[in-house]
């Protein structure tokens, strides 16, 4: 019992601290941006399980020799007042600590939904007075604006996929339907969906700073990820087209986007070493870059040995915790 | 009978064409005339439009913030908050816009490029 939350609270500290920054700096996961994703969703899962389970363990190892019969001590205590006498002081703060981290990770993700959806819900209102179907196909509309814009907003049957006026006259029609593959990707794919686990994530943890790097590089990766399908209609010269005539004519005003490091030198379009900090910015730069100079895709052996991991990473909290209780 | 919807927007264009506060009764009287200029398209039959269908939509309207009314005289009369301009502009800034949960709400093609990135890649497209 001991051992166990002593292994567990190890790896939630690996989990939350080195291995998301590691993982950042890697340079694989623009060579296999599914695998990456996959891998991502295992450490933020496998990482609050351990948290969790490490304290939740600790705090029940005087009442009982598992999870499971801690649990069923601890349920005699609270329904049946039965003595509470073998808890000491840490115990009781290690389990509080543990239902609280709970609580505060579900509501946290209850309350990310609801800000995300009230927001979808005002634009969309406002984009069904504003804007105009478009011949591209059901669920596009066209808005009246000059700068080059596009972009997806999900709601279930009611996504709809937004150009601009000055991006429907900028791009030629094969990089229009580029752009529009890649935002239909977005939806069929539901990035959604992660986009607001890992938002509630970073919400609920904000003074752990891999919170952030997990979720820019998640913003990153579905990007990569929608461009891989829209380069299977499309060639990859249109579609580096789109993406560069479409930023360099949204270029953030002037004070308005973080102060950045320039991404990329002039000439090789190449990521420095270790760009950690750089924010939204440089996916765009990883973007054009692994359309420039793609890299083979990740070696099947290495792939199945990274998703064999995930599925250990989140077998192992998962077994810890349940089975001792089940042979016991 | 057309769809609330359908009938949102269309009040909405009036008002943001008229640039000027309308009773419900001239929106009605307006609404009729625009479909009769389309040659009384199918459904949208302006001369049967209540107007307490035209107030239920400027209700909503109202609720959703788009038009206030003016107190104190009766008939009340309606008129938009801002232009037409102005909430494309808003929704333009809710995209374009670094807001913290942006990413969250919709996925853009092009995500925020400094003025260095854009600069690159206006070099690439000249030399592609």
């Amino acid at each position: 019992m001991f051992w166990t939350s002593y292994f567990l609270a190890v790896l939630a500290i690996v989990l939350a601290w080195p291995v998301p920054i590691l993982l950042s700096r890697a340079h694989w996961p623009a060579r296999d941006p599914f695998t990456a994703m996959v891998l991502w969703q295992a450490i933020g899962l496998a990482g609050g399980l351990s948290m969790i389970g490490a304290m939740l363990v600790y705090g029940l190892e005087p009442v009982g020799d598992n999870l499971l019969a801690g649990l069923r001590a601890l349920a005699g205590m609270v329904l049946f007042a039965a003595p509470t006498t073998a808890l000491g002081f840490w115990h009781l703060f290690a389990l509080s600590a543990a239902a609280l981290l709970t609580a505060h990770l579900v509501f946290t993700l209850l309350l990310t939904y609801y800000k995300i959806e009230r927001q979808r819900r005002r634009h969309r209102e406002l984009l069904a007075l504003l804007a105009s179907p478009s011949d591209d196909g059901p669920g596009t509309v066209v808005i009246n604006h000059d700068s080059p814009v596009a972009y997806c907003l999900p709601g279930g049957a009611r996504s709809v996929t937004v150009l601009s006026d000055g991006l429907m006259a900028a791009l030629e029609p094969a990089e229009l339907r580029a752009v529009l593959i890649h935002e239909n990707a977005h939806l069929t794919q539901r990035h959604h969906l992660l986009l607001w686990a890992f938002a509630a994530w970073r919400q609920a943890l904000p003074w752990l700073p891999t919170t952030r790097l997990a979720q820019e590089a998640v913003n990153s990766l579905i990007e990569m990820l929608a461009d891989d399908v829209a380069l299977k209609t499309e060639s990859k010269v249109t579609l580096i087209k789109a993406i560069a005539i479409v930023a360099s004519g949204s270029a953030a005003p002037q004070g308005a986007a973080v102060v950045e490091p320039a991404g990329f030198s002039g000439a090789g379009l190449q990521l420095p070493d270790g760009a950690g900090g750089a924010g939204p910015a440089s996916t765009t730069a990883s973007r054009v870059s692994r359309l420039l100079s793609p890299q083979p895709p990740l070696a099947g052996g290495l792939r199945a040995a990274v998703l064999a991991g995930c599925a250990l990473l989140l077998a192992m909290p998962t077994a810890l915790l349940i089975v001792p209780g089940l042979l016991g | 009978m057309a769809s609330l919807g359908e009938l949102e927007r269309a009040v909405m264009d009036l008002l943001w064409a008229g640039h000027e506060a309308a009773t419900a009764n001239t929106l009605r009287d307006l609404l009729a005339q625009t479909t009769a200029a389309h040659g009384g398209a199918a459904g949208h039959e302006g001369k049967d439009l209540a107007v307490t269908t035209v107030l239920t939509v400027l209700s909503r309207l109202e609720k959703k913030g788009l038009v206030e009314r003016e107190r104190g005289m009766r008939p009340h009369r309606y008129q938009a908050v801002s232009s037409r301009e102005d909430h494309t502009a808003e929704l333009m800034h809710e995209v374009l816009g670094s807001a913290p949960d942006r990413e969250a709400v919709l996925a853009r093609f092009i995500g925020s490029v400094t003025e260095s990135e854009a600069e690159t890649l206006r070099k690439l497209l000249g030399h592609s």
